[in-house]
């Protein structure tokens, strides 16, 4: 059913139909409206046979999701940017014991400074903690990763973030296609889970591990990762067939066919890119982009072969690794098989910043150019940069670095 | 359920570990001795008897107290108690009444006719025992459960000896004391009345006798002088109290003064009360606090309204009245006199001052030694000529019916022993079960039950027992306040404050077991025992 | 002959069972059949409370549960000590997940309960003073507040004692700990406000809380089995000894719980809907110093220059729990 909703709406929808049993909601930007979605349907009776629970932090969701599942309840919750780092222990915890817990993250900046805006940081620190991590390139494909996701865990006893850009996806209304009840239910199985606390068979589950056992125990959630490597390009196969759409999948290449310069990016921001290869296509430049679908575990081999003819690769993230530089890039530097140095990484977007196709289009210039930097960020303002710079350099008591450059910028009204 | 490795783990697999070898000490179940075993003359396992009255079972609590004192119905009068004496439970509200408790379980054992066990198949042996007082009676007992043929000689026309004729009936009721007496006889003793024996051994000689027990009681008064008109009517103690079981009952006038500070001069007193006396005064040379008496007796007798004169002695009696001589004691307590003379109206004087034994039956036997007016006998209770054995007033102890008692089961065991040419050895006694050894905040408060006491006025002019025995209901109560000092009541303490589980229950009845496997060592189960019945040794590294 | 069943002196209901006790008047722990839910093998220390406390709470939710219970365990000794991989000494179904979520994972488990039709499956959540009062005290808050249907239950030792005895919001005043150092002034815990959790609960108005030792088995088994009788969020806090962490004897684990009961340090109590309905009197009154003086942690308090200025203020602190709960009659 093609529905014309906000992509949170769409994703709440998603959910239900995937009969979740328990949902544990604590209220973050962006991703507050898929819990209000969620819970005015189980409050209206229309989601039945749900437990919705409004718990006290983050830290809290995540553990009743555990607890949940633990006891063989199919559990969801939704967080963003600092509720993500706050429940990051219990993050860790529900992958290390094997709960097939379904989480959206509605991709947003971590602070300081507090910034609601999105960017990947937040998923991007939690890259291994043990989760499959799905990206969504827009809300048709946010909505099915959810219902990818639930099966995609239970099959393999392992938790799944869904990461969606929050605002440019939460936020926007998209005309979507909306499954039936009937079609979720047939591909989705109900939830049997490979381990339960149960009175009639009692297990410990938890137990502390040392060192005669860890590692194997650290190694088997990585072969788990690898097994889901196996599945998912089957399954997305098998989506297709069953729903008539093109979603999830490891990777999604555009235009890469002939392509010897290949952008890589994550959600949202593959289609302003898409937009501006189009453009650069019609200038007869022979570049394309592949879009990353799941980012845990990395599909190593796919990215290897989808990148095997490129000779230039340009990686736009929205996350840094502060005194390192990408992120993606650097997990694109392992899968890419020519030079080390043909691969950048342009950071762009963080804190909501806005990525442009005039500004990705010089980017891309560049890097055809050959005067692209190995790690750039996009649309940086160095006057700026170097203002604050200049004021560290000479005053040791420069003040706050955010609050001064809003100053230098003429933000803040009362200037003293 | 395929469970993920190593994080998910099956129950109660922690079995495989085994924390035993943490141990550097280990508990095991001891049986201590409690002090009311260890304070009781007649030897009885009390605690014992206990056990079985807190859950009702009267029959086997009776059984076991008669294993050690055929005469529960009549100790549990007379006795005075010295198990209560030791109690531990006194330091915590008051004893345990032992005594009362004994009481019912004889009470019960008349009323409902249980027999005594039967005896072991004969032995061949004839044993002679001299007097039917509790010495005799009980080694008749003892001797006859044994398989021994046992023929008491008594000089009085009925049984009982001192207890019929030195304790008044409203203390002891003479058809209780006749009723233990019929079911010792009933084990097929042959109790010869008016029987006196006069040479021991012409009587062991012509009945065939192998050995011989004596137990012939303090029957003679001791006498004082004292100056005494020839109008003046002086008595002793003895033949008042004997007196009292014949038709005639003495005639003492309205003014008894009793000579003395035992508890005969009490029991005497406090007969002349009955008898009609509107005055029975005790006269005694020391204080309340060096009375002999039983303080409880002497409680009972202020009550009836006997009145003592204390730190006074009698220097001259008349036809109605008696001269005293006040007395002080000096820095080693011992009374001096102090020249102050008084005048008291006096229509009788009893003596009660202390009683001999008549010892003629044994003149001439050789190795026979007698020192202090009674007969000296070795541990086994044997005198110097092999073969008779002797003890209760005969031998040097002291003179009560429990005191005898135990000398009957002691002499008894002995004989067997010298019959069948061996020695008995006591089995080696446990260590005592003091009350630093046990738990006292495991124990619910519980006030010792008070016995019902005739009303004071019928006590002063009947001779209606004047404590009476507890019911049913008081009796489980009294026997319950036992704290089992030493020995295991299946509380299930250890049980269920082990932190490891390292303690077995196997049942009720059957106690506990450490399963060491499992046990630290760490000693709670010890510590939180109530009754010491734990101890904590060192493990052999 | 007439058996009276109902009264037994001897022993009252201060021990763990008896012979002469009809079936229904014995203590679960009394029982042969008992669950005997953390079972032998365990590591835990010799004299252990929390081993004994936690037996004695699960054994006692079994049996008023029919078995159909499932436990949420914090990080602490508790855990450590009963799930070391290989072996666990669990015998009912149990979850550990982290140090400061177990109250949030039970409610988690009874959400699950719920949706599936299994309500008949009760959940507790278990850990020690500083997995209930410091790190896991915001889940424990949003339980109650939530009135989830969870029996939380804290095992106090007053301190972190699987990191080697730390400080916790529990540890008392005075008391020495790898934190509060025997030096300074005063030397140990500060002299506080505390963190009076029972008294928390309380104010949260969930529908039962309750305080119990391990020294009064019966007391804290009739807790359980009342905490179960409702639905909603309820909370136990049980005073559990650590011989390691206080420095007393491996045997002295039940007679030091029973001193802090006995001297007032540590009010036992049951409160329904944020009012206290019942105490446990105190039997035999005592002053501080019989509790405090077995344990090493509060040694500087008599060594060569005693600290009766310091033993008096804690005594002023038991005398108010004497007379704010009424634990001493007249």
């Amino acid at each position: 059913m093609l529905k014309q909703i906000e992509g949170s709406q769409a994703v709440a929808q998603a959910v239900a139909l995937c009969r979740p049993e328990v949902i544990c909601a604590y209220p973050i930007s962006p991703q507050t409206h898929i819990v209000e979605g969620l819970g005015e349907m189980v409050k209206s009776g229309a989601l039945a046979r749900c437990e919705f629970i409004n718990v006290e932090s983050e830290f809290a969701a995540m553990s009743v999701a555990i607890g949940a599942a633990a006891a063989g309840a199919r559990a969801y919750t939704a967080t963003a940017s600092q509720g993500l780092l706050y429940m990051a222990e219990a993050v860790f915890n529900a992958s290390g014991l094997g709960l097939p817990i379904v989480m959206t993250v509605a991709n947003r900046a971590i602070g300081a400074p507090i910034n609601i805006w999105n960017d990947h940081t937040d998923a991007m620190s939690q890259r291994d903690c043990g989760w499959i991590q799905l990206f969504a390139e827009n809300n048709q494909e946010a909505l099915d990763l959810h219902i990818q996701a639930f099966r995609l865990g239970e099959e393999l006893s392992l938790p799944v973030m869904v990461c969606m850009d929050g605002f440019i996806l939460t936020h926007a209304y998209e005309r979507v296609d909306l499954p039936t009840q009937e079609q979720v239910d047939a591909w989705l199985p109900p939830f049997e889970p490979r381990q339960v606390l149960d009175p009639a068979e009692p297990v410990s589950i938890g137990a502390m591990v040392g060192p005669e056992a860890f590692m194997e125990v650290r190694y088997l959630a990585h072969a788990k990762q690898m097994r889901a490597l196996e599945l998912i390009p089957g399954w997305a196969d098998e989506f297709r067939r069953a729903f008539g759409r093109d979603s999830g999948g490891l990777l999604h290449s555009y235009r890469t066919e002939d392509a010897d310069t290949i952008v890589v990016a994550l959600g949202s921001v593959l289609g302003t890119i898409k937009d501006t290869i189009d453009e650069m296509r019609r200038d007869g430049v022979k570049i394309g982009v592949l879009g990353i679908t799941c980012f845990r575990p990395w599909p190593l081999a796919a990215v290897r072969a989808a990148l095997a003819h490129a000779t230039r690769v340009v990686v736009i993230e929205k996350s840094l690794a502060v005194g390192l530089g990408g992120i993606v890039t650097s997990n694109v530097r392992t899968s890419y098989g020519g030079s080390a140095d043909a691969v950048h990484a342009v950071i762009a977007g963080l804190g909501g910043r806005s990525i442009t196709r005039a500004s990705l289009a010089r980017v891309f210039a560049a890097a055809l150019a050959g005067t692209l930097e190995p790690l750039s960020f996009l649309d940086l303002d160095g006057a700026l940069v170097e203002r604050a710079l200049a004021r560290e350099r000479e005053q040791r008591r420069s003040g706050p670095i955010a609050e001064g450059m809003l100053r230098d910028l003429g933000v803040v009204a009362a200037r003293i | 359920m395929r469970k993920p490795f190593a994080i998910t783990l099956d129950p109660g697999s922690s079995l495989a570990n085994h924390t035993g070898t943490w141990r550097t000490s280990r508990p095991v179940y001891v049986d201590r001795l409690p002090p009311c075993n260890h304070a009781c003359p007649a030897g009885e396992n009390i605690q014992g008897w206990l056990y079985h009255a807190e859950s009702g079972d009267y029959e086997a609590a009776w059984r076991l107290l008669t294993q050690d004192n055929p005469l529960p119905a009549v100790m549990g009068r007379v006795c005075y108690h010295p198990c209560e004496t030791s109690c531990n439970r006194a330091h915590l509200d008051a004893a345990v009444g032992i005594n009362s408790v004994e009481r019912f379980l004889g009470d019960e054992a008349i009323r409902h006719g249980w027999r005594l066990t039967a005896p072991a198949p004969a032995s061949g042996k004839r044993v002679l025992v001299v007097g039917a007082g509790p010495s005799g009676l009980s080694a008749a007992y003892h001797l006859a459960r044994l398989g021994h043929a046992v023929s008491i000689h008594e000089a009085g026309p009925v049984a009982g000896g001192m207890m019929r004729f030195g304790i008044p009936k409203y203390r002891l009721p003479r058809e209780v004391l006749e009723a233990e007496v019929r079911r010792i006889v009933g084990l097929g003793v042959e109790l010869r009345l008016n029987a006196k024996v006069s040479d021991i051994r012409e009587t062991m000689r012509a009945g065939a006798f192998d050995a011989a027990f004596l137990a012939v009681g303090a029957h003679i008064a001791k006498r004082a002088y004292i100056p005494a008109g020839s109008a003046a009517k002086i008595l002793d103690a003895l033949s008042v109290l004997r007196s009292m079981e014949g038709a005639d009952k003495p005639l003492l006038g309205r003014r008894v003064v009793v000579y003395g500070g035992g508890n005969t001069a009490i029991d005497v007193a406090r007969t002349a009360k009955r008898l009609g006396a509107e005055e029975a005064i005790i006269v005694y040379r020391r204080t309340r606090e060096k009375m002999p008496a039983h303080d409880f007796e002497v409680e009972e007798a202020l009550q009836e309204g006997v009145l003592i004169r204390w730190l006074s002695t009698i220097r001259q009696a008349a036809a109605s009245s008696i001269t005293v001589e006040k007395m002080v004691l000096d820095a080693d307590g011992s009374p001096q006199p102090t020249g102050e003379f008084e005048t008291l109206a006096a229509d009788s004087v009893v003596l009660a001052l202390g009683q001999d034994v008549d010892l003629s039956l044994i003149d001439g036997v050789p190795g026979l030694e007698v020192k202090d007016g009674v007969v000296r006998v070795g541990p086994d209770m044997m005198t110097g000529s092999a073969g008779i054995f002797a003890g209760g007033d005969m031998v040097p102890a002291e003179r009560t019916v429990t005191v005898a008692v135990g000398h009957g089961k002691k002499a008894a065991r002995h004989i067997d022993a010298w019959l069948r040419g061996a020695r008995y050895a006591p089995p080696p006694r446990h260590e005592p079960a003091t009350f630093e050894r046990l738990n006292p905040w495991y124990y619910a408060d519980a006030p010792k039950t008070v016995r019902p006491v005739l009303d004071v006025v019928r006590r002063q002019s009947t001779f209606d027992e004047v404590v009476n025995g507890l019911d049913e209901t008081n009796a489980l109560y009294e026997a319950r306040r036992c704290l089992s000092c030493g020995n295991c009541f299946e509380c299930d303490n250890c049980y269920g404050v082990c932190p490891d589980n390292a303690v077995i229950k196997l049942g009720p009845g059957k106690r506990f077991q450490f399963n060491y496997d499992y046990c630290k060592g760490c000693g709670i189960c010890v510590a939180e025992c109530p009754c010491g019945a734990i101890k904590m040794i060192p493990e052999e590294i | 002959m007439s058996f009276q069943p109902v009264k037994f002196y001897q022993t009252g209901t201060f021990t763990v069972g008896n012979r002469l006790l009809a079936a229904e008047e014995r203590s679960v722990q009394a029982n042969m059949r008992r669950t005997n839910s953390i079972n032998s093998g365990h590591r835990a220390c010799q004299g252990c409370g929390e081993a004994l406390g936690a037996r004695y709470a699960i054994d006692a939710a079994m049996e008023a549960t029919g078995k159909r219970l499932i436990a949420a365990n914090a990080t602490g000794c508790l855990e450590v000590f009963s799930t070391p991989y290989p072996e666990t000494s669990w015998q009912v179904p149990w979850i550990h997940s982290l140090f400061g979520n177990t109250a949030a994972v039970a409610t988690g488990i009874a959400a699950a309960m719920r949706v599936k039709g299994r309500s008949d499956i009760r959940v507790v959540a278990q850990g020690g003073d500083g997995g209930t009062t410091d790190i896991g005290f915001g889940c424990l808050s949003g339980m109650f507040e939530r009135n989830d249907d969870v029996l939380y239950l804290c095992y106090d030792n007053g301190a972190y004692m699987n990191t080697g005895v730390q400080r916790s919001s529990a540890t008392p005043a005075a008391a020495r700990t790898a934190t509060t150092m025997a030096v300074g002034e005063p030397p140990g815990n500060v002299f506080g406000q505390g963190k009076d959790l029972p008294a928390i609960a309380m104010a949260h108005g969930i529908p039962y809380v309750a305080t119990a030792t391990v020294a009064e088995l019966r007391d804290l088994e009739a807790k359980v089995r009342r905490a179960m009788e409702f639905r909603g969020a309820r909370y136990l806090h049980i005073f559990v000894p650590c011989p390691l962490g206080w420095g007393h004897a491996a045997h002295d684990t039940i007679r030091i719980a029973r001193l802090a009961k006995e001297t007032g340090v540590f009010p036992v109590f049951e409160a329904e809907r944020g009012e206290v309905v019942s105490v446990s009197k105190i039997r035999r009154q005592l002053p501080v110093e019989e509790y405090l003086r077995p344990q090493k942690r509060f040694a500087h308090l008599f060594g060569k220059a005693p600290r009766a200025d310091l033993i008096a203020r804690i005594q002023e602190i038991a005398d108010r729990n004497i007379r704010r709960y009424g634990l001493v009659d007249g």
